[in-house]
């Protein structure tokens, strides 16, 4: 019988503690990711992980795959890059919400309207953590933070909405207190061609709590626990009830052809045909 | 530091070093084999009542749990 493989294989031990928060989820999802990828049993040197900057962008750092630590919001640039580079290589890029959002927002529609094979995996935190907690465009409506000392007047984004607009093959959203069912989604993202998406609802006691949630980093917990409902609750509630909550599960799932199968197949075509010969 | 709460078949290690005392083992722990010290650090005070579901492991954010089956055969 085959010997199961451990996160450990794909989680960097010596380099703990890790440098985020009490009460910060990215731990938990780190584990899920590293948890995943183990279960695929893919080898830690055919992953690549990119990443950009902000608090979960230091993730990189606890991985034994092969690691890109890039400039802030271009992850799926890199990525992109990674993945044309070679093929073989399964790319995850992870990003928070500021990072795939604001800074990286046009990388993340072109990423998903491409269908690149990639993963994104985005740890939502509704907040910038690592600059000290000034909105983001995923922060909710009249939420306190830093910029916003009296209430942001700006509607969040719905990021797997976002996704699913533009074109991506596999949406899907958790939290890190739904910890089985984010490991799930993270590995059916990873087997899944083309762009695929995990929202990973996060915890960010330290700001976003701080300023929103009275209590320690098991209320901000229960915060993100109750802010999520499974589909099937969540069509059931009326307009007001939706805006106040995020819908959880695997939102997309389908089968449109990835960039690279495209781009092959276009490219085989314009060689047969005698253009595109020129090189 | 490790610290162990034995039982039959399953032990919980807890880093001292590592956990930043968030609660979340403490908190969700359906068997309540949890309980916090002065300063919020979890003791493992029930191991008996430990199902190895392993929630604890997967929801601590500092990787300071581990739960480890001692005689599975």
């Amino acid at each position: 019988m085959a010997v199961k493989l451990s996160y450990r294989e794909y989680f960097k031990e010596e380099a703990l503690p890790l440098m985020w928060c009490a009460g910060c989820g990215n731990g938990i999802l780190l584990r899920a990711i590293t948890d995943a990828l183990a279960d695929l049993e893919i080898p830690p040197h055919q992953v690549v992980v990119s990443t950009g900057i902000g608090c979960w962008g230091k993730a990189d750092d606890y991985m034994k795959t092969h690691g890109f630590h890039g400039s802030h919001g271009r992850a799926l640039a890199f990525g992109t890059g990674i993945k044309l580079g070679n093929p073989d290589l399964h790319v995850l890029a992870l990003m928070g919400d500021g990072d795939a959002l604001a800074i990286g927002g046009n990388h993340f529609i072109h990423a998903a309207r491409r269908n690149i094979d990639i993963t994104a995996i985005i740890s939502n935190n509704f907040t910038y953590g690592m600059t000290g907690g000034q909105y983001s465009p995923t922060t909710p409506l009249s939420y306190k933070t830093t910029t916003s000392p009296v209430g942001v007047a700006e509607p969040a984004f719905d990021v797997c909405g976002l996704a699913e607009e533009c074109g991506a093959n596999y949406v899907a959203r958790s939290t890190v207190y739904h910890v089985t069912q984010l490991k799930r989604f993270i590995a059916a993202a990873i087997q899944k061609k083309g762009f695929t998406v995990v929202e990973a609802i996060n915890t960010c006691p330290t700001h976003f709590g701080r300023r929103n949630i009275p209590g320690d980093s098991v209320e901000m917990m229960e915060y993100v626990k109750n802010l999520s409902v499974p589909k099937s609750r969540y069509e059931k509630m009326d307009e007001e009830e939706k805006a106040k909550h995020l819908v959880t599960g695997e939102l997309v799932n389908k089968d449109r052809p990835d960039f690279l199968s495209v781009y092959r197949e276009i490219n085989s075509v314009e060689s047969e045909s005698g253009r595109g010969e020129g090189k | 530091m490790t610290k162990t709460g034995e039982d039959k078949d399953v032990t919980i290690h807890i880093d001292e070093a590592l956990c930043k005392r968030c609660g979340f083992c403490i908190e969700y722990c359906n068997k309540k084999v949890y309980e916090a010290d002065k300063d919020g650090m979890p003791l493992v005070k029930n191991p008996e009542e430990c199902t190895n579901c392993r929630l604890c492991e997967l929801r601590c954010p500092d990787f300071a749990i581990r739960v480890e089956v001692v005689n599975n055969e």
